[in-house]
């Protein structure tokens, strides 16, 4: 029987000895002029670091970032508050009201039916996505940008302000 | 009783009723579906042709097969009747093509419209039709007309299926709205700009099985499925007033009548078909108004019971504290401190 002191499950096991040191050893200064070697090798080497925020790293084409609410081509939203984006959404982050167009809001609002408010909680949002492919007006879209950090839980409920697309925005 | 077969399962039947109706009996996949059909109204039937079957056999005293597809919603069982419905590839091929006929003129507005999500229309499209659209033509469309300010006619989206013609005829004393002009041209209207409102006219939205007639007062208000429906009821001296209120959170949205499996209005114990009154559709939209008897369940497949918990919850207790000094008389002994309290001791100090 093997004693279970020898015994090392990572294989990695070093047996710790507690003899003096030598002299070299005990002069530190060739273990210090080897760490300091290491250190000065790292200049040279290339930074893993980027300089955040006048820096910024390139996403990836399928990044899915905050929400936004498309126009048409004519500036008129295109969502229509069918809720099918809140009914797929797994967190429930997505709230809505819809209200009928008046006559004389053609420009505003390309359906008959509109959202009157439309909030996405940022804050439960999970941004898997299941809203853009659920959208049949093609009017949500999840965009390259982050949802930005904020002081006030409040500050992450999104509505419309904040949610549909700028009408000088360029095309995403 | 004259005994019918349908896709293999055999029931016995009283003489004269449809293959709908016997098929109704056995219940499950077997039952085709019905647009126009509604066992409460008399005379519907015969018009959508989404609910036609194979014959394979004919009767007992005649057992050759009918040469075409024949409606169930009309055609009486024989004793000896053999039917195929969801086994006949047949009865597949024509509903897919029946599904396309009906929809090349009803606009795709589901998003719009109110009745997406309860829509028999939707439910067919869904089940037998194709993902896809053949039809390059533009689709019909109407002038919109007003016909009260109650009820919202859609006629873009209608598929003259009759059903609210018959409500109109057989629940209200007056009827003030039909099918003017004929075939292409057909369509429902009133005669030289009439409102309807009859006292049993709500009615006719909930026989509508698509969105050409729905509720003025829950006009985009929300969609369905964000709503709970519940069974509820009140004294009401023009109808029974037994509804379903859809509410969302302690606000009544709508109130409709209750409707079976077949989306078809529930009968009382008595067998009287359950129609609501315009009062208690339109008027009685308060929680003070009704008593509420309790969840209503829809078929598992449907949108309405998404996010809805059907499950009683069980009420919580607060006793973290109590399972906390469980959990410590019971380490305390895993760890053998001897000489330590007992859990009652532990408890008894507040310890």
């Amino acid at each position: 029987m093997t004693d279970y002191k020898s015994i090392s499950l990572s294989g990695r096991k070093k047996d710790v000895s507690e003899r003096d040191m030598t002299f070299m050893e005990k002069l530190y200064l060739p273990a210090i002029m080897k760490g300091m070697g290491i250190t000065l090798r790292h200049f040279f080497r290339p930074k893993a670091t980027i300089q955040y925020p006048e820096q910024k790293r390139e996403f990836s084409p399928v990044f899915r970032g905050r929400h936004i609410l498309m126009r048409d081509e004519n500036g008129a939203e295109r969502c229509t508050a069918c809720g099918l984006c809140a009914l797929s959404c797994p967190a429930e982050a997505i709230t809505m009201t819809s209200a009928e167009r008046e006559k004389g809001e053609e420009n505003l609002y390309r359906e008959e039916k509109y959202a009157s408010t439309y909030e996405i909680n940022m804050l439960r949002c999970i941004f898997c996505g299941l809203c853009e492919e659920a959208c049949p007006k093609e009017a949500i879209f999840l965009t390259q940008d982050m949802a930005p950090a904020d002081y006030r839980r409040e500050g992450f409920i999104y509505g419309k302000e904040k949610l549909v697309m700028k009408i000088e925005d360029p095309k995403k | 009783m004259p005994k019918v077969t349908i896709d293999g399962i055999t029931v016995e039947v009283e003489p004269g009723t449809t293959i709908l109706n016997a098929a109704r009996k056995i219940g499950g996949d077997v039952v085709p579906p019905a647009m126009c059909y509604y066992s409460k109204l008399k005379g519907s039937g015969g018009k959508c042709r989404v609910c036609l079957v194979e014959i394979s056999k004919g009767s007992d005293a005649n057992p050759n097969p009918m040469p075409k597809l024949q409606a169930s919603c009309c055609t009486p069982i024989m004793d000896g009747m053999e039917v195929k419905n969801m086994t006949s590839p047949k009865v597949q091929d024509m509903r897919k093509g029946v599904v396309e006929f009906l929809l090349i003129n009803h606009p795709l507005d589901c998003p719009i419209c109110d009745q997406a999500g309860e829509c028999d229309l939707q439910n067919l499209g869904y089940n037998y039709g194709v993902g896809t659209t053949r039809y390059q033509e533009e689709r019909r469309t109407y002038e919109r007309i007003d016909i009260g300010e109650k009820i919202q006619l859609h006629m873009n989206r209608c598929i003259l299926c009759y059903r609210c013609t018959y409500v109109a005829d057989q629940l209200t004393d007056k009827r003030c709205h039909g099918i003017i002009n004929r075939g292409d041209a057909a369509e429902i209207s009133t005669y030289i700009q009439n409102a309807v409102t009859n006292e049993m006219s709500g009615n006719m939205i909930d026989v509508c099985p698509v969105g050409a007639l729905t509720d003025k007062t829950f006009r985009f208000k929300s969609r369905v499925w964000f709503l709970k429906p519940y069974n509820a009821h009140r004294n009401c001296d023009k109808c029974c007033g037994k509804t379903t209120v859809w509410q969302f959170g302690n606000e009544i949205y709508r109130v409709t009548a209750r409707k079976d499996e077949f989306h078809e209005v529930e009968s009382d114990e008595s067998g009287n078909p359950m129609w609501i009154c315009n009062d208690c559709r339109y008027e009685k939209k308060s929680l003070s108004d009704w008593i509420i008897e309790g969840l209503r369940k829809h078929e598992g497949w449907s949108v309405l019971n998404q996010g809805k918990y059907m499950k009683a919850t069980e009420k919580v207790v607060l006793d973290g504290d109590i399972r906390l000094q469980i959990g410590r008389a019971e380490d305390r002994k895993k760890i053998s401190m001897n000489g330590t309290n007992t859990l009652e001791q532990t408890l008894s100090d507040g310890n």
